[in-house]
């Protein structure tokens, strides 16, 4: 079984977010990148197809340089082999995408894994436009993964339940975290990390489709009113939901 | 010019957010001085396509077919795309849900499209759409436009707005000609989880974290929670915990909420869970530490004990609600 995962390198979640002077990109200085959560857990689930059914797992990331650090983070939880698209500047998802279809349908794996969204610009279309382009079926915000005979029976999240999908292979498959508990890399494993080659090239980027206009902060909310320390406090409190902002 | 709005429904019933979804685009559409249809999609939507015209559809394209019984995510797309196509829409809208996020890349690859996912807001500026959308889950927000001739946008649920009001809508029926190969995943079963509503969906959260010291104790969380007819949520600590599922967790690496009010439960307000749900309208929390970030976010703050306000809320808001 040839099982391929796409990850992003994005900023850690305690990060707080600064917007350059050109209003359209974040500052990158002193924050921590690491591997996107949810791609987290589909390289975990590829590593457990892997050693379940045998196979090979390739990692694949889009970026500049400093997404060796993500793909190296990859091969020491035990992936065999990782590529890097070489991109730097700007990109929205439909290039991300059609770079990945393109490096994707050369390879031609049985199963392909993304993270349900990368969490930088949260677009969670990734993986599904990825599907698309290559004519393949998908299912997304998987909690569930059963591979066996050629097809693959997911449960995926929905609102207020879960789905159970049946897909034919190959597929796309996009986790969510739930699906597995992703392995610490040991000791060994990050020391033969270092050895594992990473296949550079250059990405085949499409032109861009949307276009950043302006990136910005939210508007600040003051803090509110403390209405009391103790449960005294109650009754005015259920007064200003009730009359003040109405919400009961 | 065209505007067409993807009703989802579930068991023949719409879902808020295809209310919410038909409004904001029969408003774009109004703003363009374009044309306007909503989409329904499904087995046995024909007697329930005509409750759109409530939310401004005067057109309603109903594709009625047993096939669509099982939703099936690429099937799905491509009668989308083929009603896009034949009705020559250009501006395609879908809400931003567990459906709708499946299906709009499909819809913008097959018609060349850009697509702007997961909008809080949308406006028309010199006769483009400049969509608005949280990034680094709400930390920062960005303005975009799309640039294809066809452009495909997913609203966020919860966010727009789903009043009714005094309106009728033709329904059209059609059908689109698919293909055994077109139905590459399907879904077999739906399990619905609890009574409670979502939290993507739910107009009022109430939320615990770490303070509450076990999962023996969340059902303070539930009680209120019951009593307000809210969904229940969960900072990452609980969860990471074992204490509460997953898809209770809010924030950064769990669900971006948008309810009328998020009622904050013994969560200090780490910064990936502020991300999450700071663009609630009101936030209330309940925190022995008063130095706690949450009340840097909060409308109302109780600096005290959730143990003994809990409780205390529950059956003060029991009375006031007469439940």
């Amino acid at each position: 079984m040839k099982i391929a995962v796409c990850v992003n390198h994005v900023p850690d979640t305690e990060t707080k977010i600064k917007i350059n002077s050109d209003t359209i990109s974040i500052d990158t200085n002193g924050v921590n990148f690491m591997l996107s959560p949810y791609d987290e857990f589909a390289v975990e689930e590829a590593l457990r197809i892997k050693e379940k059914q045998n196979g090979d797992v390739t990692v694949i990331s889009l970026g500049n340089d400093t997404h060796k650090e993500t793909l190296r983070k990859a091969l020491a939880m035990g992936v065999e082999k990782a590529v890097l698209l070489k991109s730097d500047g700007a990109r929205d998802s439909f290039g991300i995408a059609f770079a990945l279809a393109e490096e994707l349908r050369q390879m031609a794996p049985d199963i392909i894994l993304f993270g349900k969204q990368s969490i930088d610009y949260d677009d969670a279309q990734v993986g599904t436009l990825v599907a698309e382009m290559l004519n393949l079926p998908s299912v997304a915000v998987v909690v569930k993964l059963d591979v066996q005979n050629g097809k693959a029976i997911c449960e995926r999240e929905i609102e207020g339940g879960h789905e159970v999908v049946e897909t034919k292979l190959p597929a796309v498959i996009l986790a969510q975290k739930g699906l597995n508990e992703p392995r610490y890399p040991s000791l060994k494993g990050i020391m033969a990390a270092k050895s594992k080659p990473i296949l550079e090239k250059p990405a085949v980027l499409a032109e861009m489709r949307v276009e950043t206009i302006q990136l910005r902060k939210p508007p600040a909310k003051g803090a509110g009113k403390v209405v009391g320390t103790d449960k005294s406090a109650v009754p005015e409190l259920i007064r200003l939901l009730h009359e003040e902002a109405k919400v009961i | 010019m065209k505007v067409l709005a993807f009703a989802e429904q579930r068991d023949n019933k719409f879902k808020k957010s295809a209310f919410e979804t038909v409004k904001a685009a029969r408003g774009i559409a109004d703003q363009l001085g374009a044309e306007f249809v909503a989409l329904v999609i499904g087995s046995g939507v024909a007697q329930v396509a005509a409750d759109l015209g409530a939310y401004g559809a005067t057109k309603v394209i109903v594709v009625d077919d047993p096939s669509h019984a099982q939703h099936s995510n690429t099937a799905c797309a491509k009668v989308i795309a083929t009603i896009a196509t034949k009705e020559g829409a250009t501006l395609i809208m879908l809400p931003a849900s567990q459906m709708g996020k499946d299906l709009a890349p499909r819809v913008a690859v097959k018609l060349n499209a850009g697509l702007a996912a997961d909008c809080v807001a949308l406006k028309v500026q010199d006769g483009n759409v400049i969509a608005t959308r949280p990034v680094f889950a709400g930390k920062a927000i960005i303005d975009v436009r799309v640039k294809t001739l066809t452009k495909v946008f997913t609203l966020r649920p919860n966010v727009f707005t789903a009043a009714a009001s005094q309106g009728s809508a033709a329904i059209e029926k059609t059908s689109v000609a698919l293909e055994p190969s077109d139905f590459g995943s399907v879904v077999k079963e739906v399990k619905v989880a609890t009574g409670r509503p979502d939290v993507t969906e739910a107009d009022i959260i109430v939320s615990g974290g770490r303070g509450l010291k076990g999962p023996e104790n969340f059902y303070l969380i539930e009680q209120l929670a019951d009593v307000l007819g809210a969904g229940v949520g969960a900072s990452r600590a609980v969860v990471d915990a074992g204490w509460r599922p997953h898809d209770e967790q809010v924030g950064q690496t769990g669900k971006t909420v948008s309810p009328t009010m998020y009622v904050a439960c013994a969560i200090s307000g780490a910064v990936q869970h502020l991300a999450g749900m700071s663009s609630s309208k009101y936030i209330v929390a309940i925190n022995k530490d008063k130095d706690a970030p949450i009340f840097q976010v909060a409308d109302y703050g109780i600096v005290g004990d959730v143990f003994e306000i809990l409780p205390e809320l529950t059956s003060e808001l029991k009375k006031t609600l007469g439940k």
